[in-house]
């Protein structure tokens, strides 16, 4: 059914399809919304789970860390601060091989105090062994939790998913979102969960024990294949969600208007929808220009990202994170994709935009692009700053 | 009529390029900036002795707002920021303000443990009974049976008594009042900002917006006759039995204990005796 949802309600809606037995979260702005609902939902007895408060977040993460091992599906959510806060105990809930999902409404990180929206907050955890999938609009959002859990509890998986939802700009605007109406479709889609190894008084295992030197090399490398392979199963569950709900938004990638392009602007998140309107009138004035969406951060689809960059001569990355000391992420990453797979005749630019909030403008998407073409080997350059601010700030 | 006007320069102590402030109107935060403002300038403590340090909240706004050296650091964390400075510079007088959230839920731990180590530094908790600046969640003083976003039917947990924790953990000076008290309210503040050892004081406060509209009380007055009435002078509740102050809240010193080990001077103390 088509409603007009705020992307919070939108992702605690999908939750409650889901069907989760254990939620616990610790507010923080943007993410508040979401577990207010989810809250209201289990006490009026719409969801069947315990939802259980916490004092902080790292209590949070633990709580459902501790849910999970006993076998049952959970859910969390967090923010920037709060998403650094659970850092120790997402290692952990992937290094379990635990099938947590959980959301971050994207928010930059301290200091200064930003509650606004950028992607520096789930960079921070790109090295943690969770999935990480990032949707572009409401309805993507809606459907990628659900698909989050069909990845997480794959055997072959078994790993925690973080659905990242850009702040404010998804979480707390208004879209059509078209839901799913019986929830024995998704049921169907998503069986009940069934772990192989669990907390169990019957069949005894134990969790994150001690690993010598002899084995704990051994152990990462298990985690390192599961999340690596991952990407076949994400491919999956986009493609029987299809089928089944009729909805696709991608599955690694996705490619718009990319077909003859010479040039591709390369992006994850909600400023994927600015970009294809500037995209869409640079195509109505005759110019060869796509769009590549990232869907999945991790795994990172190098192969896919190479094939469908290998044709064409620029590609501008943009990006609301930055690796300080080095530049950009996703370009870099994109960069090294096709340095491996020696793709050398593409150009890759990367640039920094919108930190902390600050708005992308169609106007700013064009000016890059005009500018861009004409560059070489930009690594993360800050793009739109205001000069005379900038001795002002410390 | 006779008018009285208390005359108090705040100007002086305000960095008035931060206002306005972020408070709503009506908020009780305010009155504990004024009353915190009036303690110093009555115990004259030089400006760039003070240092005052927040976590994150409503109330951890405060430092950007005064004019003495503040720093606003992560949520739940003010307390540890606060010792590091006070170890570093024991001459300096050293406040930590802090949300009942930041104080007990995030930061409990610190709570617990500054209060163990009997720390010569102060601490004012504004108790709002939720985290106000989130937009009202359930907080570990949210007293049981009110409403929260996260606990639409009420809250079925019991909540901390900050004052009790406080004594039980180690603090040696622990007071409670409220925003609606300012005159004890300033004068608790000063005897906190002077005892040697580590002072916490409760400051019950009104958030109409996040806490009163959904407990019955959406204006701040209603929220400040709360404070009035439910508000027992220690002095008076001995005479109470716990019937008779359920609900309500004991105001006024708490506990007092002097010349108790002091962490700062202890650890001095000892590194004299390690050089000799
Ligand atoms: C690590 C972390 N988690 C969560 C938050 C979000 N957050 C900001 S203020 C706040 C609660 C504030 O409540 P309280 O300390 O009682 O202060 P009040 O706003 O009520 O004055 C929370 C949860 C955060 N900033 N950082
Ligand atoms: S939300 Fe409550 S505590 Fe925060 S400023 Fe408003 S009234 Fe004060
Ligand atoms: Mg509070």
């Amino acid at each position: 059914m088509k409603k007009v949802m705020e992307g919070s309600m939108a992702i605690s809606d999908s939750i409650r399809m889901a069907e989760p037995k254990v939620i616990s979260a610790y507010p923080i702005t943007p993410q508040t919304h979401i577990v207010e609902h989810l809250s209201q939902m289990v006490a009026d007895g719409d969801l069947k789970a315990e939802y259980i408060m916490v004092e902080s977040e790292h209590s949070a993460a633990s709580v459902v860390l501790g849910a999970s091992a006993c076998g049952v599906r959970t859910y969390t959510a967090t923010a920037a601060q709060g998403l650094l806060y659970m850092e120790e105990v997402i290692y952990n809930i992937a290094g379990m091989r635990l099938p947590v999902v959980m959301t971050v409404a994207n928010r930059a990180v301290s200091a200064p105090i930003s509650i606004w929206n950028d992607m520096q907050d789930s960079m921070a955890l790109r090295d943690s062994g969770a999935i990480q999938l990032v949707a572009e609009n409401n309805q993507e959002a809606y459907d990628m939790h659900i698909q989050a859990y069909k990845i997480a509890e794959n055997p072959d998986v078994m790993l925690p998913v973080i659905v990242c939802v850009d702040g404010f700009v998804l979480t707390h605007t208004f879209e059509v979102v078209d839901t799913i109406d019986h929830i024995e479709k998704v049921r169907e889609y998503l069986p009940p969960l069934n772990m192989q190894y669990k907390l169990d008084v019957n069949n005894p295992y134990s969790f994150g024990t001690v690993a010598e030197p002899s084995i704990y090399h051994e152990a990462r490398y298990n985690l390192s294949n599961a999340i690596n392979n991952s990407k076949s199963i994400i491919v999956n569950a986009a493609n029987e969600y299809k089928e089944m709900f009729g909805k696709y938004e991608g599955a690694l990638i996705d490619p718009y208007k990319m077909d003859d392009a010479d040039t591709v602007i390369v992006a994850m998140g909600s400023v994927l929808g600015t970009i294809k309107d500037v995209v869409d009138e640079l195509r109505e004035s005759g110019k060869k220009i796509g769009v590549l969406k990232v869907r999945s951060f991790r795994p990172f689809p190098s192969d896919e990202i190479v094939n469908a960059l290998k044709n064409i001569k620029n590609a501008i990355v943009i990006e609301k994170a930055v690796s300080l000391g080095k530049g950009g992420i996703l370009s870099c990453e994109i960069r090294d994709a096709l340095y491996q797979r020696k793709v050398n005749s593409v150009n890759v630019n990367g640039y920094i935009l919108g930190l902390g909030g600050r708005d992308i403008t169609p106007q700013n998407i064009y000016d890059l692009i005009m500018k861009a073409e004409k560059e070489e080997n930009i690594d993360g350059e800050f793009f739109g700053l205001n000069n005379e601010l900038l001795n002002k700030v410390f | 009529m006779p008018k009285t006007t208390i005359k108090f320069d705040y100007d002086k102590y305000l960095r008035k390029d931060t206002l306005p402030h972020i408070w709503c109107p009506g908020c009780g935060d305010g009155i504990i900036l004024k009353s915190l403002l009036r303690a110093i300038d009555k115990l004259q403590y030089k400006k760039d002795d003070v240092v005052i340090t927040s976590g994150i909240g409503c109330a951890s706004r405060l430092p950007g707002y005064v004019d003495f050296n503040t720093i606003h650091t992560t949520h739940g964390r003010a307390l540890t920021f606060a010792i590091g400075i006070k170890m570093y510079k024991p001459r300096l007088k050293v406040i930590t303000v802090s949300g009942d959230g930041d104080a007990l839920a995030i930061g409990g731990n610190h709570f617990i443990h500054a209060a163990r180590r009997n720390i010569d530094m102060t601490l004012i908790v504004f108790n709002n009974y939720t985290y106000g600046m989130t937009g009202g969640q359930s907080s570990p003083t949210q007293p049981y049976g009110s409403h929260a976003t996260t606990t639409p039917y009420g809250s079925v947990e019991p909540p901390f008594d900050t004052c009790e924790l406080a004594k039980a953990a180690g603090a040696t000076w622990v007071a409670r009042s409220t925003s609606y008290h300012a005159v004890q309210l300033e004068k608790l503040i000063a005897d906190a900002l002077t005892h040697k050892g580590f002072s916490v004081l409760e400051v019950i406060t009104n958030c109409h917006i996040s806490y009163g509209r959904r407990n019955k009380m959406k204006s701040p007055v209603e929220m400040i006759k709360y404070q009035k009435e439910k508000a027992v002078p220690n002095r008076s509740a001995v005479n109470m039995t716990p019937e008779e102050l359920t609900g309500r809240f004991k105001t006024g010193l708490i506990y007092e204990k002097k010349d108790s080990l002091e962490f700062v001077e202890e650890t001095y103390k000892q590194l004299e005796l390690i050089k000799q």
